[in-house]
């Protein structure tokens, strides 16, 4: 058997054949245990709060949600390459910014300036990453602080905030409401849905992983890793700002504080959604209910009233670091 | 063929870079300095020195451990939350007086190193995910301890920590100082750190070779915590005040860069503890060179951002990879 047969052969029986039950079930809870998370806690928060599940307080968990979903796209892509974006906190604020900016030529300037500016910091940290080959980590680390220092510099240090008049287009595109659900949420749905055929259907789906998983054996076998790579963070970048501004748009101004520690939190959501930070593995639902944990474990917090938001992240970093444990012992426990 | 591009001797420019990785952290401190004697009125002040000095000593001090732990190919993210550990968990024992205060400060630290080592160890998580749970988690900790709000600190002997000066240098920079020595002295002449650097060479090999690979990065995660507990408790003595919702923000940004800046490489294997404290000292002349010269922070952050990229540029160019 020649090396390319057994590499296009692995995925396959890694999936169908070789796998007896004990790895079944063990790889069914590690794409869709944050699932089952989710439906407990939703179970739980519905008998013990009878405000949770009304259907405004759920609206308010899908807006507040929507934001960092979008983000938490553009990553999940990043991390199943094998890379990470620690740039998405300042860019999304700096799509805010720049949107509410930028609103002063029109809506559509509203939406594409941030769009094409935070694209384009996508693509020079793509191509730092992928053709002059500097790690991952640190690029993003300096576009953290470049996107950063452009959005202190638009913003006049930070002294101004530019407002999206009330009434304008922009603004309802962001506070808007369809159904009883805001508009950014259906947004964020389709982004996901687009996201996700892209992943599983498409050549570069494809390509997304392979590199992940092995990406000398993938630049061998013809896959365009660079470009693949260039495109992925492209995609983030986008995608942070285009959150970023939305987000502007349903607070009515651009707010330069927003983002600090976001790419944090939002890597920590595709963690818990299955994706590993090793690449090579990971979904699109996954991290949608990810980000949806994430967000009802702060509005149960909230609900029981007396508790302060600090117990939000105490109970996130505890509930990462189970889902850590489980899940590197259950792809341990697969591999063997 | 690869192998025989890269056993050719290196052309001149090659050479360059090499040097650049090795002494560029120490000419670029040398070029600024002589560019702020000459631009910069007031520059060469005790009074400036000082301001200086005290404002890095920190950010040295969380470096020390970080490049300890990148050392080890990993990454401890945790290290601005346990500064504000450390900062909540002061005023609640200040009443048994300093010294226990500090010694429960020191402890959360070790606490948080043993629970980050334990996960990166004998789980074998990922550290960027292992230490990011406490990142996450630790601050909130804190502020949930503290009841989330400022408190003044009044205890003069804490005090005297920030203010108090030996020989005419503040005890904040001495302290920094005596730790750089300290972890110098531990990476060079210890088995310990023979050990640490070989694991961020190439763990397997280490595990193979029989290392405590388990033990030393335990004790390496948890020699993060306590200094960057130290930290803490000299950044709250300085500003008078316990402050868990912004002591240590962005800190593990800080000390990566201090340290890749130095020239260790995030890949492992190698530790360059006078090249971090370069870095954070480079960094530090940088920003302050700018905002003497009446330029926005937000240039300040955007020349941050590319020297760090030059510095890795430089590493890698000088690694031949």
């Amino acid at each position: 058997m020649t090396t390319e047969q057994a590499a296009t052969d692995a995925p396959v029986t890694h999936d169908t054949y070789a796998l007896g039950r004990r790895d079944r079930v063990f790889g069914l809870i590690q794409r869709h245990g944050a699932t089952a998370v989710l439906v407990l806690l939703l179970a739980v928060g519905s008998l013990s709060f009878s405000r949770f599940p009304t259907t405004e307080n759920l609206g308010d968990i899908a807006i507040t949600s929507s934001f960092p979903a979008m983000v938490a796209l553009g990553m999940t892509f990043v991390i199943i390459t094998g890379g990470i974006d620690l740039s998405v906190g300042s860019v999304f604020a700096l799509g805010g910014v720049l949107a509410a900016y930028a609103v002063r030529w029109g809506t559509a300037a509203g939406l594409l300036v941030p769009l094409a500016v935070c694209g384009a910091i996508g693509l020079v940290q793509g191509l730092l990453i992928a053709r002059v080959r500097l790690a991952p980590f640190i690029v993003t680390l300096a576009g953290l602080l470049g996107a950063r220092g452009l959005l202190l510099s638009i913003s006049h240090e930070g002294a101004t905030t530019y407002l999206i008049p009330h009434g304008s287009l922009l603004a309802r595109l962001g506070q808007g409401r369809l159904f009883g659900l805001g508009q950014p949420v259906y947004l964020t749905l389709a982004l996901f849905v687009i996201g996700a055929v892209l992943l599983q259907r498409t050549g570069f789906g494809q390509a997304v992983y392979a590199i992940g998983g092995a990406e000398d054996a993938a630049a061998l076998m013809g896959v365009r890793v660079a470009r693949t790579k260039i495109i992925v963070y492209v995609l983030s970048g986008t995608l942070a700002g285009l959150s970023g501004a939305l987000n502007a748009a349903r607070l009515s101004s651009g707010v330069t504080i927003l983002g600090t520690g976001m790419e944090l939190d939002v890597i920590a959501a595709v963690v818990i959604g299955g994706t590993l930070l090793t690449g090579g593995a990971g979904s699109v639902s996954g991290t949608i209910a990810g980000v949806l944990l994430l967000g009802v474990i702060q509005n149960l917090i909230n609900q029981i009233g007396d508790l302060s938001s600090s117990y939000q992240q105490v109970v996130s970093g505890a509930f990462l670091a189970v889902v850590v444990v489980v899940q590197t012992y259950l792809s341990r426990a697969r591999r063997l | 063929m690869n192998e025989t591009a890269v056993a050719l001797p290196r052309p001149t420019g090659g050479r360059i870079l090499a040097w650049l990785q090795n002494y560029g952290v120490y000419a670029a401190i040398a070029a600024l300095v002589v560019v702020n004697i000459a631009i910069t009125p007031h520059f060469l002040t005790v009074e400036n020195l000082r301001t200086q000095l005290v404002q890095v000593a920190p950010v040295v001090i969380v470096s020390l451990g970080m490049a300890l732990v990148i050392g080890t190919e990993g990454v401890d993210l945790s290290v601005g939350s346990v500064m504000a550990l450390a900062t909540a968990l002061l005023p609640l024992y200040l009443g048994y007086g300093a010294g226990p205060a500090i010694l429960v400060a020191l402890l959360g630290g070790v606490a948080v190193g043993l629970v980050n080592g334990s996960l990166v160890a004998f789980v074998n998580v990922q550290p960027i995910v292992a230490t990011l749970c406490l990142f996450v988690g630790g601050r909130g900790l804190a502020l949930v301890l503290a009841g989330g709000r400022l408190k003044d600190v009044h205890d003069v002997t804490l005090l005297n920590l920030g203010s108090s000066s030996v020989a005419g240098v503040p005890l904040p920079v001495v302290v920094a100082g005596a730790l750089t020595l300290v972890v110098t002295g531990v990476v060079r002449r210890t088995t310990f750190g023979r050990q640490l650097v070989a694991i961020g060479g190439n763990r397997t090999a280490s595990v193979l070779s029989g290392l405590p690979v388990r033990r030393v990065l335990l004790l390496v995660y948890v020699l993060s915590g306590v200094l960057a507990a130290v930290a803490g408790v000299l950044a709250t003595a300085r500003l008078q005040a316990s402050d868990p919702s912004s002591l240590g923000l962005l800190m593990e940004l800080s000390a990566i860069t201090a340290v890749v800046v130095g020239g260790t490489p995030l890949t492992g294997g190698r530790v360059r503890v006078l090249g971090t404290v370069a870095g954070a000292l480079l960094i530090q002349l940088v920003r302050a060179t700018l905002i003497k010269h009446n330029l926005p922070d937000s240039v300040a952050q955007m020349v941050q951002a590319v020297i760090i990229l030059a510095a890795v540029y430089a590493a890698r160019g000088g690694s031949g990879r």
